[in-house]
């Protein structure tokens, strides 16, 4: 049992740092996403090209490549910033496009007489967005954002390739030097599942309270 | 308001559905149109001030020299990352092909009415979706020697990609399968079939048709995932990048030209995706009533009385065309 006292922790600050990156990233990317999934429905083509081009880049290349990239390549070209920064930068990035794609779907369920009566009232396009057509799109797409955000928690594991020391990245120390894999990467594993438990009961709970019955 | 035109296309998990094309404003005026000019002429300008930024920097370090990127078009490093590439296919084959066999077990496992059966496959969606791949890959490499088994290189990607994919796929299938309206199975039942010859008829060949744009889109996400081989050092496309470029010191050009090779590969099969979302097959499953209007239009409704927005979605592509945007994804 000894394991466990001089685990549990590097262990548990490493969870700090796994949540850290989480909540950083997952804020950004929420903001991020917010933003192309509007330039995604904006009347203007450039910017909706450019939306559609960013959801697409982001979808179809890997996480850890980017990292890598970010990590390892750009500081040749200049382009330096500390370790977890460039990671919460990249993930926030490379989840936004999902976030935008959640959202476009939760824009998708608003009905049309929704957005007919608020030009009719004579709102511009900004408030019809903002004011009627956002507000409901946030609401029906609590389930998949609460999936992006699991998601997102889960991939914060990634930055254990690149050097970052989270919840992951900590395990496999710990278990150099321990030699107590199973019983490690098992418990690791439970922390991930209370996070995504977190997360997705928050999710639930959240829609249950903004959802709108149709 | 211009072309409401509702797409038959609809997805059973609910991303990105192109069912129903929200137009946010009208057609634009004069004033309008000089507007979004001006934002357009603004987008571009900007967009175009980042990339000569980028460049800018770029070329400040040297990086944009030619004999920096002339590497690339010879054949003997395309033919040493083709080989990566080649691995990242066979290892994303199996991932799939054992995945979404495992998927289809599950999924049914979930839905079936025997409650052990559903707790174990509720269980392990849950707990295999809500782990890291990364940890279940270092469980892999040095939780099973431990216990003496040592398997191929291969399959210590393979087997952790399956345990999380299977996962997702179980979820897109189930999805799929809710997705049908219930009578189809009540109309299996009630024809004297077996409830397992009603899943194998009817059940499952319309949902897998109904689920397979997100099916699809899980198979871009599992070749996304071999990547992962780097950290197992099995030859996949990102490894063999990592390897060329300690080899040729150009850090940057290798992981740009790998993640575009990623871009284009993954690209076609997302827009084979995005296809499958916009024109399903003739015999996809739609809501009920959408296919009675053309014959209740046949039967005795004046055409002219007709609603332009109850024409069949299928038998115009041209007013398929989303308006709001562009092809889903």
């Amino acid at each position: 049992m000894d394991l466990f006292v001089d685990g549990a922790g590097p262990l548990l600050s490493a969870l700090g740092t796994t949540v850290l990156l989480a909540v950083v990233a997952g804020v950004g990317a929420l903001v991020l996403g917010t933003l192309v999934a509007a330039a995604r429905i904006s009347p203007v083509p450039v910017l909706r090209g450019a939306a559609f081009a960013y959801v697409q880049f982001f979808v179809n290349v890997p996480l850890l490549a980017l990292l890598i990239l970010a990590v390892f390549a750009l500081p040749d070209a200049g382009l330096i910033l500390p370790l977890a920064p460039t990671a919460v930068l990249v993930l926030a990035l490379y989840e936004a496009a999902y976030v935008a794609e959640a959202i476009r779907s939760g824009v998708n369920t608003v009905g049309h007489g929704q957005v007919e009566a608020s030009r009719a009232l004579g709102l511009t396009l900004g408030q019809t967005l903002g004011l009627v057509v956002l507000p409901q799109a946030f609401r029906a797409a609590v389930q998949p954002l609460g999936n992006v955000m699991i998601a997102l928690t889960m991939n914060t594991a990634l930055a254990a390739a690149v050097g970052v020391v989270e919840l992951t990245s900590a395990a496999n120390k710990l278990n150099l030097v321990e030699a107590q894999p199973i019983l490690i990467f098992t418990a690791a594993g439970l922390l991930y599942m209370v996070l995504a438990l977190a997360i997705g009961l928050g999710a639930g709970r959240l829609e249950r309270k903004v959802a709108i019955l149709r | 308001m211009s072309a409401p035109a509702p797409t038959a296309g609809a997805t059973a998990t609910g991303r990105a559905p192109a069912r129903q094309v929200l137009s946010l404003y009208d057609e634009p005026g004069p004033r309008a149109r000089r507007r979004i000019r001006i934002w357009s002429v603004v987008v571009v300008l900007a967009l175009l001030g980042l990339v000569a930024a980028g460049l800018v920097q770029f070329g400040s370090r040297g990086q944009l020299a030619a004999d920096r990127w002339t590497p690339f078009l010879s054949w003997p490093v395309w033919q040493y990352l083709l080989v990566g590439l080649w691995g990242t296919v066979r290892a994303a084959a199996l991932v799939a092909v054992l995945g979404g066999a495992l998927g289809l077990v599950l999924a049914l496992g979930r839905l079936s009415p025997v409650r052990p059966v559903r707790w174990a496959a509720t269980a392990y969606i849950e707990v295999a979706r809500t782990v890291p791949v990364l940890l279940l890959i270092y469980l892999m490499l040095f939780g099973l020697p431990q216990l003496g088994l040592d398997l191929p290189l291969i399959w210590k990607l393979v087997v952790p990609l399956t345990v999380a994919n299977s996962a997702a796929f179980a979820e897109i299938v189930r999805a799929g399968i809710l997705g049908l309206p219930r009578g189809q199975r009540e109309a299996g039942l009630s024809l004297g079939m077996t409830s397992a010859q009603t899943t194998r008829k009817v059940v499952l060949p319309q949902a897998l048709r109904f689920a397979s744009p997100s099916l699809v889109t899980q198979l871009v996400s599992l070749v996304k995932d071999t990547s992962l081989g780097y950290i197992v050092a099995f030859t996949e496309l990102l490894y063999r990048g990592q390897v060329l470029s300690s080899f040729n010191h150009l850090l940057i050009q290798t992981f740009v030209v790998v993640t575009l090779i990623y871009l284009v590969f993954n690209g076609a099969l997302s827009t084979l995706a995005a296809r499958l979302r916009t024109r399903p097959g003739r015999r996809t499953p739609r809501g009920p009533g959408t296919r009675a209007v053309p014959s209740a239009a046949v039967l005795g409704v004046p055409a002219t009385d007709r609603p332009a927005t109850d024409r069949p979605a299928t038998a115009d592509p041209a007013t398929d065309r989303p308006t709001t945007g562009g092809a889903p994804s």
